[in-house]
């Protein structure tokens, strides 16, 4: 019998929230790691009991966990992440030039094929992998050491990797995004980079429609159509439909284009959802109501999606790296906010119902079909 | 002795014996402890520079050791086993 695992990363601890494909009753399980941030958590489409989980924490620094039992049990996995090299520098917020660190590992993104190779997403902005379950990690230079890497600067969270999409039909083709650098593409399994930026405007720059130095939030494709990426951008929701060649504004009618997480229905690629965010001085949802938004039409004309969620004296937060789709057939869409309320909805977000509502500050939502 | 988290990390109790090679200094009980216990490797002192994080503090007979060198004898009851060495977490985050 099919059925969904959603995986959550918190401030203090990850959480394992499961359900048969119905996705109306819920067992819960956690806190794994009580006490750690969590920052994200993923399984491996090729195993699915395979799990990986970015466990860090400001007294003992970086750790990162591995299941093999699809969350019952963990070890922990190799932590050793070295910057291939010599290290140089990156503007610091006041423009100075700021040595790179090594800080936490943000984002885990498991190879669509073998469960053994991962890569990792860190903070400050580079991309590792591993190709032994995460015991061993190496750096993929090329991108920290891109021509443009002096002029990436930090967002409010640092200067971190924290997305990366792998292309299904092109197992050489990937994509990372970075705050605030922008979207970078290989075309090599990671070896060379090149910013993927045209079109992208931001007003944070003195040089609006520069290369590198857009605070990209999140990046998200359907696997039927890789060329076809969605943003969420600082400000500023786009569209590439060239593999981010060019990039076109799709923000119609939202309330306001600012938030963090952008998804892809799994059974319509032309549905995209966005949870609006009022700005970036107020990091909650507009007029204290909790709305995702929803285009059947790839961008440009947007619903609003409430029922079922707080429509009053609502002030949270949803993370970029806090929403999620499954695969089941009508999509399971779901995402957590920074009041530790994980939401879910089994119709396309037509309807949605709190799985738990008093967890940690929920960094990170993902979600396994499982067949 | 160690903080909660790092004995759930490394799968241990509170206290730890440790086989420590002469000296006994903060480093060779580290290097012992590590080897002993390889998830730890960076959760005490960074891997490569063995520096101590910086909110990670050592106690021993009712002293900070903390700003120790690290090749600095331990005070004698630590080295004999009759007192602990303690590693802990900084008091942070109100």
């Amino acid at each position: 019998m099919s059925g969904v695992r959603v995986l959550v990363g918190t401030r203090k601890g990850a959480f394992i929230l499961s359900s048969d494909a119905s996705r109306k009753s819920w067992k819960v399980e956690g806190p794994h790691f009580a006490g750690w941030e969590i920052y994200h958590v993923k399984g491996s489409p090729a195993n699915p009991d395979r799990l990986y989980a970015s466990q860090s924490s400001g007294w003992f620094g970086q750790v990162l966990q591995r299941s093999d039992d699809g969350g019952k049990t963990w070890q922990a996995a190799g932590n050793d992440f070295q910057y291939a090299g010599p290290t140089s520098t990156h503007q610091w917020y006041d423009g100075s030039p700021h040595p790179w660190e090594f800080k936490r590992v943000w984002h885990i993104e498991p190879s669509l094929t073998d469960p053994d190779k991962i890569y990792a997403g860190v903070e400050d902005a580079a991309l590792f992998e591993s190709d032994d379950a995460g015991q061993t990690w190496k750096e993929l230079p090329g991108l920290r050491t891109h021509e443009t890497a002096h002029e990436w600067a930090p967002g409010a969270g640092g200067l971190c990797l924290h997305t990366i999409v792998l292309d299904p039909k092109n197992r050489d083709r990937m994509y990372i995004a970075i705050s605030a650098a922008g979207v970078f593409r290989s075309d090599d399994a990671g070896k060379t980079w090149r910013p993927a930026n045209k079109g992208l405007r931001s007003n944070t720059m003195p040089d609006e429609d520069k290369e590198v130095g857009h605070c990209v939030h999140r990046i998200a494709m359907h696997p039927s159509r890789p060329n076809t990426l969605f943003m969420q951008k600082h400000w500023d929701v786009m569209r590439t439909d060239d593999a981010g060649d060019s990039w076109r504004e799709i923000s119609g009618n939202l309330p306001t284009d600012f938030g963090f997480v952008i998804d892809v229905n799994s059974n319509d690629p032309e549905t995209v959802y966005v949870v609006p965010i009022t700005s970036d001085s107020h990091h909650f949802v507009p007029d204290g109501k909790l709305r995702v938004f929803r285009s059947k039409t790839g961008g440009d004309d947007w619903e609003a999606l409430g029922k079922g969620l707080p429509q009053k004296d609502c002030y949270v937060n949803v993370l970029r790296d806090a929403m999620t789709v499954d695969e089941l057939d009508p999509c399971g869409v779901y995402f957590g906010t920074s009041g530790g309320q994980v939401y879910a909805s089994a119709d396309d977000g037509d309807s949605w119902n709190a799985i738990v509502r008093d967890l940690p500050a929920v960094l990170s939502v993902e979600v396994q079909t499982l067949r | 002795m160690l903080p909660r988290n790092l004995q759930i990390l490394a799968g241990v109790g509170r206290t730890i014996e440790l086989e420590v090679d002469q000296p006994v200094t903060q480093r060779t009980i580290l290097d012992a402890l590590e080897g002993k216990h390889p998830a730890l490797m960076g959760t005490i002192r960074d891997r490569i520079t063995k520096k101590r994080r910086p909110m990670i503090r050592f106690f021993a007979c009712e002293e900070d050791h903390s700003d120790d060198a690290p090749d600095d004898a331990v005070p004698e009851p630590v080295a004999s086993g009759k007192e602990p060495f303690l590693i802990l977490g900084a008091i942070a985050g109100g």
